[in-house]
């Protein structure tokens, strides 16, 4: 009868063992810290959730329908920031990105420095910019717009000099065998390749800036955010359930219409 | 004899694209125009002095933030640490919340469609409400302080989190579930063994990506209240207190910089 035995676990190697303990022992060293260091008032916090949670939660899912034309109002003008910042975004993000893209300026210190310039400006939250740009342009809309453009050109441009890497460079070489110009080259073998994606990115970072800019009031730089901030300040809860309603929809909404919107086009 | 009427060689060439295209892309470049001018109206009339008055302005501010003052380093150098574990924490707990999320929100494995199509819809809805929104009510709710803020972070990492892990479950090889399934495995055996060694490095490829947007939301948490560095942020701007500011800003961006570059490397050794 044949003897049925599991085949002998592979050796691990004295290296690999001893690169998994001082990775376990940091992690653990890491939570150890955390947890040690870090001090929440339990007590006290959840003694206000109790206070809290009757004049909170109720109030949440009971939405103050007076206040829906005010919030419609903002919403669209949050809806106006997100749309004026990523077009433009999506227009400052293409030099940038030919510029990033190895494939394209020929010269590594071009590539470098344009991924070095997208990633400074993409380590920038969104709202860090646009207390900059407040402080500067003054509380308003338009500075939102600025913060939304800048900030998404830092990640569109990233997404694009990574489409733009991928192409079929085959192309490009045989249009340059047959004597083609840059430009030529540009519109006939580059341009056909990036535009359905260099789109598609564009219409998801839309969906993306909807979500940042409707909290952009906070700091004073228009949209919805500004009534999230005063609905708070006064504790006015219902209100904030209606926000929070419109907010749910319009990224809905717009989530699932250019989700439609990329599947075409793609 | 030169062949002077070679329709290839003579007159116009023919488009690469159909005209009907070329049509309807005209029109969606108009409206698209139409509306950012409208957006760009619309967002700029309550401007005082206009975009000239604000670019102006806008170098006159700038020049106040130079130079940053370093002074102020040791001084917020804890907030900064707290900001750090709060994304810590907030990134754990949701990766363990988020497995059975996410398995749930899985097409192939939750073969039962009202509980899938229930738990994508919470998803949905979950990853709707912007992080700040969710601080802004927890500090309402709690206090000021990090547990609200902790709290927003975790719950809005579980949105994402467990939507792109399930979208990692939804495109593993379905062979080895089924082999084990076909020699008796039950459902737990079958994701433990089968499941899991697939899906563990993608796992924590995007655990330590959602990571990085938690330390990138947490620096801006302050700024409601619910704890870490945008508090004292904010203060400083209160304050008109701008080299102050500017120090903030350069820490925050080094921080930020570092963790996304060994987040980097770690990723890239992981897949």
């Amino acid at each position: 009868m044949a003897d049925y035995q599991l085949p002998p676990k592979p050796k691990n190697s004295g290296v690999k063992m001893a690169k998994r303990i001082v990775i376990a022992v940091l992690i653990v060293l890491m939570y150890v810290w955390t947890f040690a260091s870090i001090d929440i008032d339990w007590a006290r916090a959840i003694e206000r959730a109790m206070d809290n949670f009757q004049r909170v939660i109720p109030e949440l899912f009971s939405p103050d329908w007076s206040a829906a034309g005010e919030v419609s109002l903002a919403m669209l003008e949050t809806v106006f920031i997100a749309f004026a910042g990523s077009l433009m975004a999506a227009i400052l993000a293409v030099p940038m990105s030919f510029l990033a893209a190895s494939n394209m300026m020929g010269g590594k210190i071009f590539s470098a420095t344009g991924k070095w310039i997208l990633s400074a400006v993409r380590a920038f939250p969104e709202l860090i910019l646009a207390i900059l740009f407040v402080v500067a342009v003054g509380p308003n809309a338009f500075a939102g717009v600025m913060a939304i453009a800048i900030g998404s050109t830092g990640m569109l441009g990233k997404m694009f000099s990574e489409i733009i890497e991928s192409i079929d460079m085959e192309v490009v070489r045989g249009m340059e065998a047959n004597g083609a110009n840059k430009i030529q080259v540009l519109f006939y073998a580059v341009m056909p390749q990036i535009i359905p994606e260099f789109l598609s990115f564009a219409i998801y970072r839309f969906e993306v800036d909807i979500r940042a800019s409707s909290i952009l009031g906070i700091v004073g730089a228009g949209g919805i955010g500004t009534m999230i901030i005063f609905a708070s300040n006064n504790r006015n809860w219902n209100e904030m359930g209606m926000i929070l309603l419109a907010i749910i929809i319009v990224v809905t909404v717009i989530d699932f219409t250019s989700a439609r919107i990329r599947r075409k086009i793609v | 004899m030169t062949n002077e009427k070679n329709p290839v060689t003579q007159g116009k060439t023919p488009s690469i694209y159909p005209a009907k295209t070329k049509k309807q892309v005209t029109i969606i470049f108009f409206a698209v125009l139409a509306v950012y001018l409208f957006s760009m109206y619309w967002t700029q009339r309550e401007m005082v002095g206009g975009i000239d008055g604000a670019l102006g302005n806008m170098f006159n501010v700038i020049s106040k933030f130079f130079p940053p003052n370093f002074a102020v380093l040791p001084a917020i150098w804890d907030p900064m640490v707290e900001t750090i574990q709060m994304a810590i924490i907030s990134t754990t707990g949701a990766a363990i919340v988020t497995v059975p999320l996410a398995v749930l929100a899985a097409e192939n494995i939750t073969t039962y469609r009202p509980l899938y199509f229930a738990s994508r819809t919470f998803l949905n809805i979950l990853r709707t409400i912007p992080d700040l929104v969710l601080a802004v009510i927890f500090v309402g709710l709690f206090g000021i302080g990090l547990f609200p803020g902790i709290l927003a972070l975790f719950i809005f990492s579980i949105g994402i989190l467990a939507k792109l892990i399930s979208e990692t479950i939804e495109a593993v090889d379905m062979n080895p579930l089924e082999a084990m399934r076909a020699s008796g495995g039950n459902v737990f055996q079958v994701i433990w063994y089968a499941l899991v060694p697939q899906v563990l490095p993608q796992f924590t490829s995007l655990t330590l990506y959602v990571f990085e947007i938690n330390i990138r939301a947490s620096v801006v948490l302050g700024l409601v209240g619910a704890g870490g560095i945008g508090l004292i942020l904010d203060q400083q701007l209160g304050f008109y207190n701008y080299p102050n500011a500017m120090a903030i800003v350069i820490l925050i961006f080094a921080v930020v910089l570092i963790i996304e570059y060994i987040s980097n490397k770690l990723r890239e050794a992981l897949i």
